[in-house]
């Protein structure tokens, strides 16, 4: 029998980003087993829920990740929504379908970059980025914020794109599709990507079920989810198709994000032409009570939220369960048998985001 | 599977102009609705700390007594929750962040008040005084009447 | 179970309520812990999903009582219930992989209890 070492992997790594501890059980540059260890910034926003005023939060809310931010804002405040019966304007649900797809294209495109970077095409994570920083104008044109934007509120949104805007949006996404078409060239057909990426990683379509993969880790195994199919903001009114590759690969995971950016912009052409004129808020009365689940896609896959007011002020629990908790026992399963000079590489398509995940 | 796939990116990318700014020379361009920064204008302010009360992480403090309107830049988090909560509409947000500091960036704003107004606000403190003082001999006068009654 | 449906059991059920879940291919999606008031214990809801369809399990945990892991019959239950240790107190037993209390780096020792 080969010995065994273990091998400590993060939480600061070259490659890595985001602050996970694995340990490596090693034997023969085989990866026998992983075990996790998370929590280094555990910061207890659930917790101050119950410290600050209901309409506030929204903005705590935001904050508890720094890329699909607007997610966690508008889900939150979906939720008390929900509790309080409040039915938003028209307007409002499709500003932030728009703001929401805008936050999937950016955070795609991050995610190629880190990816390019793993495994050693600099200039491509260059341009992946290059890219990025367009859709990131358009957020701060709108917004106001380029990654946290603190337009969402109780009752609607705080901030229009009016039709010049608009217009402006479309002819830069245009520009964006076809810079992205030109790079799509270089990440699913060039020989040196694809030696890195074909047969890496494999996670099969049962061990997906079984071990809870959400997101387009779990669409690249076959399975065919897309919360934005339940229809929650405009998207009952726009056409969604869930990406689904059936690879389990690395590869595959890199494929379906890459469609997803087309995806995307599809989504938001057709929402600048369905978005009707009107209100962009209501205004709210009283405090919520009672309890909402809400279920949201994220670019990283599922989210869950639960909130449980009981009619103060201050919610009593407010619960995130983040796509990258749920992606992690899978993660765990794929870097079992697979090559040590993969690991990076394995840790990296789940697209982690540790911060979010301890909230 | 191809190869030279990057290299029309290589080819554009070669005789284009470059796509970051020239930093320190070419100054930044905000956009219209960038929040970078919490602007008090002073005169309007009126002191009623909505904005302390509002502020998620607490950045923000009120002194009625003296005056004075504080705001701890590294706190704060641009939210623009304490504009939108304004009473008076005395805040706004302005584009420029908060440059990158070794300590922590207190500013303290301070209402000069001209002389009118100090006269009106002592105006005010003394019938507020005049109005104690009544209301403190009512009530001994009708503690005085009880006792009799006793 | 009905989309959005919150099923009440009680904690000795629990492990039935699961495995029938598990048999009929519902998938997990989250365990969330939520502290009752003045010392009540702690109300623990377990989320199913099934493709778009989302059900529930409910039951309350009185203070020192112990409750069985799922995370034989669903492995990737262990994360939620080192964290509900953590975080809650809650005293989970036979789980696959026990962090014993280190599974978040915190300062405090059970923060979110009542």
């Amino acid at each position: 029998m080969a010995t065994r070492s273990i091998v400590p992997f993060g939480p600061q790594h070259p490659v890595l980003p985001e602050p996970i501890h694995l340990d490596l059980v090693i034997e023969d540059e085989k990866v026998v087993e992983a075990i996790p260890s998370i929590g280094f910034v555990h910061r207890g926003l659930e917790s101050l829920v119950s410290k600050r005023e209901f309409t506030e939060y929204a903005y705590i809310a935001e904050r508890i990740c720094g890329i699909c931010s607007f997610m966690h804002g508008a889900s939150y405040c979906d939720a008390v929504e929900r509790i309080m019966g409040v039915e938003l304007p028209d307007r409002a649900k499709y500003l932030r379908t728009i703001w929401a797809e805008l936050s999937r294209i950016h955070s795609h495109l991050l995610w190629l970059g880190l990816l390019a970077d793993a495994f050693g095409f600099e200039s491509l994570f260059m341009h992946s980025w290059r890219i990025r920083e367009k859709i990131l104008d358009m957020l701060e044109e709108s917004t106001g914020g380029r990654c946290i934007f603190s337009v969402n509120t109780i009752g609607g949104v705080l901030k229009d794109i009016d039709d010049d805007m608009m217009k402006g949006f479309l002819t830069e996404l245009d520009k964006v599709e076809s810079d992205v078409r030109a790079m799509t060239a270089t990440f699913l057909s060039d020989a040196t990507v694809i030696n890195r990426l074909r047969g890496v990683g494999v996670l099969t379509k049962e061990q997906a079920h079984e071990f809870g993969a959400t997101g387009p880790f779990m669409r690249a195994s076959g399975i065919e989810r897309d919360m934005r199919q339940l229809g929650y903001y405009a998207y009952k009114d726009l056409d969604i198709e869930p990406i689904v590759s059936n690879e389990g690969d690395s590869y595959a995971r890199c494929e379906v994000r890459i469609k997803e950016i087309f995806q995307s912009i599809d989504l938001i052409r057709q929402a600048a032409e369905k978005v009707p004129a009107g209100e962009i808020a209501v205004p709210i009365k009283g405090n919520p009570d009672g309890e909402a689940f809400v279920r949201v896609e994220q670019p990283r896959g599922e989210a869950f939220y639960y909130v449980k007011a009981d009619g103060t002020k201050f919610i009593d629990r407010f619960r995130v369960r983040t796509p990258t908790f749920a992606n992690i026992p899978a993660m765990l399963e794929v870097l079992k048998g697979c090559d040590y000079a993969d690991v990076p590489i394995m840790v990296l398509t789940i697209d982690p985001c540790i911060s979010c995940t301890e909230r | 599977m191809g190869i030279m796939n990057f290299t029309g990116i290589v080819l554009k990318n070669l005789f284009s102009k470059p796509a970051t700014r020239l930093y320190p020379f070419e100054p930044q361009q905000y956009k219209e609705r960038t929040r970078g920064h919490v602007e008090n204008n002073i005169d309007e302010c009126i002191f009623c700390g909505m904005c302390q009360r509002k502020c998620p992480t607490g950045a923000i403090t009120v002194n009625r007594e003296n005056k004075t309107w504080q705001i701890e830049r590294m706190n704060c988090v641009q939210c623009a929750c304490c504009v939108k909560n304004c009473p008076k509409k005395c805040l706004s947000m302005g584009k420029e962040y908060t440059t990158p500091d070794t300590v922590k960036v207190v500013d303290t704003l301070q209402k000069i008040l001209t002389p009118e107004e100090i006269a009106a606000e002592e105006a005010a403190k003394k019938a507020q005084q005049e109005k104690i003082a009544a209301a403190m001999a009512a009530k001994k006068a009708a503690e005085e009447a009880a006792k009799e009654n006793a | 179970m009905t989309d959005g449906e919150i099923k009440v059991i009680t904690p000795d059920s629990l492990l039935n309520e699961t495995m029938k879940l598990h048999e009929e291919g519902w998938r997990l999606v989250q365990i969330c812990a939520r502290a009752l008031k003045d010392g009540e214990g702690n109300e623990i809801t377990y989320s199913f999903g099934d493709e778009l369809i989302l059900g529930n399990l409910r039951l309350t945990v009185k203070p020192d009582e112990p409750l069985n892991s799922i995370s034989h019959i669903y492995p990737t239950a262990y994360f939620y219930e080192n964290e509900m240790h953590d975080l809650f107190g809650i005293d989970v037993q036979m789980m696959t992989v026990d962090f014993g209390g280190h599974f978040y780096k915190i300062g405090a020792e059970t923060p979110f209890k009542k």
